[in-house]
């Protein structure tokens, strides 16, 4: 049976001598990225502003217009209205209603749904939540406080297994993904919610795999070529893991596509960013953190460090066993 | 690396057959595990996916140390009274959250301060902090400070009781299977499968349901109440529908009976004008004490006090003596049912506010619940294609462990009691992807080794050795994110990390365990000269 070969046996790409260019990119992107969300800000959903969201399904695609008017006229406050998922589903915000308590809240959602019933027949709501001010500062604070100890915990676990230049690799392409995933969410106004800081938080569990494969490859390659440049040794290992990266990345990409177009529509916001999340990730093993090593004067021959721990040096003895 | 003993092997097949069981109960409906006569445990679905409410509440701390004090006030005003000799104190203030009090007599503050020490308790935990901190300034005027410990041990109390009158109250309403947890130290969660409008929910649980009955203070005049001065051991309360026009009234300060010493409340309708009313039954000792201070006060008013409000204020015609009464306002059978509810349940220790809310509509659950299964179904077939034609025989292995992957997953959330959200679901589909890695990173070193001119034992031996190594790591630190978004997320992020979690353990524990077994059982039985990869 002839096997697929995502990435031909003898392929040996000069990563390194591109990573120049790639660094630009990289800075460029990067500083776009950083430049949208500071301009345009992040569409934040109703669990981290607080207020009021209403989820409406109608019969067909309803006159916007007409619908904002009919919100409008309860005088809740701006009302923000969007598309979600399909032209008949939409989702109607407001802000935190004056009064604070749950009476306020209620009465809110109530004349909501009476007017948009009345105004346009077949409407029916799918759902509604109500957060208030307080409650959005701690999600927020707790969503934050979950992705810096993310970042430290495995930039930590990175050191202590192997040398410093990795950790420090490591965040700083973390990091990169994280403003990649920022940028694309101020781009695009996607909702920003609770649910994408879970997303968030796996592209950097994702994105560190990745990068731990690669750099765990490189220090092998670091033992067994005691002798070699350590641009060769970044080049050999990064084609050497490349068919494993290839295939990783486009099996979670044919599972996430399953979810992006028959998910539905509440998870689509967080399947695009995952997505873009593996693409942004994979890149970023190979040219921000295994290119930086090089920048960090990794040496490929460093002071012997505590011996056994990998079981890397008894990789040359094994020889066959058994039968 | 490649040997497998017997025992070994019994016990991965016994592992994966215990976890793929536990995992059946789940797939199949709900109709046919009730016919087997015992409780298999089952996935329960979140709110997003089942529909229903969720409801976050929120204990005021001030309220329940002003609570605190204020029960603190009549302790020692009692207690000062109760012994022999009396100890005559004045100028009581509860301001600035202490309890202050001037002595009358300066020479008895010894034994006052020993009748104190009896009643503000001794230590609070191991630590022993005390609960209130006492001290005399100018000879004559005792100061009680809440001590934190002992302000942090009383809502502590206060909030396990409030989760347990919550549950009763919810457990009334007869919706199925509700969840009712404490959250952090004045934070109650809530979660209604199949309510579609928790506003009954709501109102049942905003109410207190502090029941009091206290004797109307008539000498009040209206110029005191206008004002809201009341006289010496009285109170002013409002009263909105006061027949006298006034929403407000004058009643004394120490209550006849309260709400603790119902045994029961139910809603029915007066006899006389067939309208809803609560009819409460008093424990003995209430009952009799209702007797005999309706039979002192006969043609004087008392008032029925809910919440700090006065709901009637009736004119006792004749003294009470059955331990029963009833109690009629201007209520609809749906209020004075909710009443009723709230009564029966005991009053809550602590008034408790919505925080956060919401409610998914059963359409949208049912139609998540298919989308999801739909993708989860489509990404298991597209990966299995896809290994299929990448590694052959490996590839059979790899997604061996990628289905039983499934089960497990399936299996140990329904075994630790664990919800499926929708972000779970994306959860399940991406650990499908991740999984695949583990078995692509063997494969991949198998078929280096190979290239590199090893024989077919020794590349799959080494394949497996460095791999390994390679998952453990690349896992841990996947593991790590796990960890922190399970400790600091809430709710969806949370269900989303739980299958993340179960899902690295399985796939750790399929990709190096079991594929390894299939594999070694196969080179030993075959020992072919060459393999596909």
């Amino acid at each position: 049976m002839k096997l697929l070969k995502l990435v031909p046996d003898d392929t040996n790409i000069d990563f390194v001598r591109l990573r120049g260019w790639a660094f630009g990119l990289t800075l460029l992107l990067s500083v776009l990225a950083i430049g949208i969300t500071f301009t345009k800000g992040l569409n934040f959903g109703v669990d981290f502003e607080g207020g009021l969201m209403i989820e409406e399904r109608f019969a067909s695609p309803p006159d916007l217009d007409k619908l904002r008017q009919v919100v409008g006229a309860q005088g809740l406050g701006e009302a923000s209205i969007q598309q979600f998922g399909d032209a008949k589903t939409l989702t109607i915000r407001l802000p935190v209603q004056q009064g604070a308590d749950e009476g306020a809240t209620n009465a809110a959602v109530k004349k909501v749904e009476t007017a948009v019933a009345q105004a346009f027949p077949g409407a029916t709501f799918s759902r509604y939540s109500t957060i208030s001010g307080k409650v959005s500062g701690e999600l927020i604070r707790n969503g934050i406080l979950a992705v810096v100890l993310s970042v430290l915990g495995i930039g930590l676990f990175a050191i202590v297994r192997f040398e410093w230049q990795f950790g420090v690799s490591t965040i700083a392409a973390i990091v990169h993904d994280l403003i990649m995933t920022l940028g694309f969410f101020a781009l695009t106004q996607f909702e920003f919610d609770l649910n994408i800081v879970a997303a968030v938080l796996t592209i950097i569990g994702y994105s560190i795999n990745d990068k731990i494969v690669i750099d765990d490859r490189i220090r092998e390659n670091m033992r067994r070529y005691r002798k070699m440049d350590m641009r060769e040794i970044v080049n050999l290992s990064v084609n050497e893991t490349l068919p494993r990266t290839v295939m990783t990345t486009v099996t979670i990409l044919l599972a996430l596509g399953a979810l992006l177009f028959l998910g539905g529509h509440v998870l689509r916001g967080f399947t695009a960013a995952m997505i873009l999340g593996i693409v942004v990730g994979t890149y970023s093993s190979i040219y921000v953190s295994s290119s930086l090593l090089i920048s960090l004067g990794l040496r490929a021959n460093p002071a012997p460090t505590a011996p056994g721990r990998g079981g890397i040096e008894n990789a040359e003895r094994i020889g066959p066993r058994g039968e | 690396m490649l040997d497998f003993p017997r025992w070994k092997v019994v016990s991965i097949w016994l592992t994966i057959i215990a976890l793929v069981a536990l995992a059946i109960p789940s797939l199949i409906p709900q109709r046919i595990t009730d016919s087997w006569g015992f409780n298999p445990p089952r996935i329960n679905l979140g709110l997003d996916l089942a529909g229903g409410s969720y409801l976050l509440l929120e204990a005021d701390v001030k309220e329940v140390a002003a609570n605190r004090i204020e029960a603190m006030r009549e302790q020692v005003q009692t207690e000062m009274r109760r012994q022999k000799p009396r100890i005559e104190i004045g100028d009581i203030s509860t301001r600035g959250g202490r309890l202050s009090f001037l002595l009358r007599d300066p020479s008895q503050v010894d034994a006052a301060r020993e009748r104190l020490l009896a009643i503000t308790g001794g230590g609070v935990g191991l630590t022993g902090q005390r609960e209130w901190d006492l001290q005399v300034v100018d000879t004559s005027r005792i100061v009680l400070t809440p001590t934190q410990a002992g302000l942090t041990q009383a809502v502590d109390t206060a909030m396990g009781d409030a989760t347990e009158v919550v549950r009763r109250r919810i457990d009334e309403l007869g919706t199925r299977e509700p969840t009712i947890v404490r959250q952090g130290s004045n934070r109650i969660v809530v979660q209604v499968p199949g309510l579609q409008n928790p506003q009954a929910l709501k109102d049942l649980l905003g109410k207190t349901a502090k029941l009091e009955f206290k004797l109307v203070d008539e000498s009040a005049s209206p110029q005191q109440l206008a004002s809201g001065q009341a006289p010496a051991g009285s109170q002013i309360l409002p009263y909105p529908t006061n027949p006298a026009g006034i929403p407000v009234i004058a009643v004394k300060r120490s209550a006849i009976l309260t709400g603790d010493q119902l045994t029961d409340a139910r809603q029915e309708f007066s006899q006389q004008t067939n309208e809803p009313q609560v009819a409460i039954t008093f424990d003995s000792q209430g009952g009799r004490k209702f007797a005999r201070v309706t039979t002192e006060n006969v043609n004087k008013p008392f008032a029925i006090i809910l919440d700090n409000q006065v709901i009637s204020a009736p004119n006792i015609n004749e003294p009470i003596i059955g331990g029963r009464a009833q109690i009629s306002g201007s209520f609809t059978t749906e209020s004075a049912n909710a009443l009723a509810i709230a009564l029966r349940s005991g009053k809550l220790p602590v008034t408790l506010k919505v925080v956060e809310e919401s409610t998914v509509g059963p359409d949208l659950g049912a139609e998540s619940i298919r989308a999801g299964t739909l993708a989860s179904a489509v990404a298991v077939a597209l990966v299995v294609a896809f290994m299929l034609v990448t590694y052959g025989r490996f590839g059979v292995y790899s997604n061996l462990a990628v289905i039983i992957n499934v089960f497990v997953i399936v299996g140990v959330l329904a075994l630790i009691g664990g919800t499926l959200t929708l972000p779970g679901i994306a959860g399940f589909v991406l650990t499908i992807g991740t999984a695949v890695d583990n078995n692509v990173l063997i494969n991949e070193r198998i078929r280096e080794e190979r290239r590199r001119g090893r024989s077919v034992i020794q590349s799959v031996e080494l394949g497996y050795t460095e791999a390994s190594r390679t998952i453990f790591e690349a896992n841990i630190t996947h593991a790590i994110s796990g960890i922190i978004m399970f400790l600091l997320g809430s709710g969806p992020v949370k269900g989303f990390a739980v299958v993340l979690l179960i899902g690295i353990a399985s796939s750790v524990f399929t990709a190096v365990l079991f594929t390894r077994m299939l594999t070694a059982q196969w080179l030993r039985r075959n020992k072919p000269k060459t393999i596909t990869i």
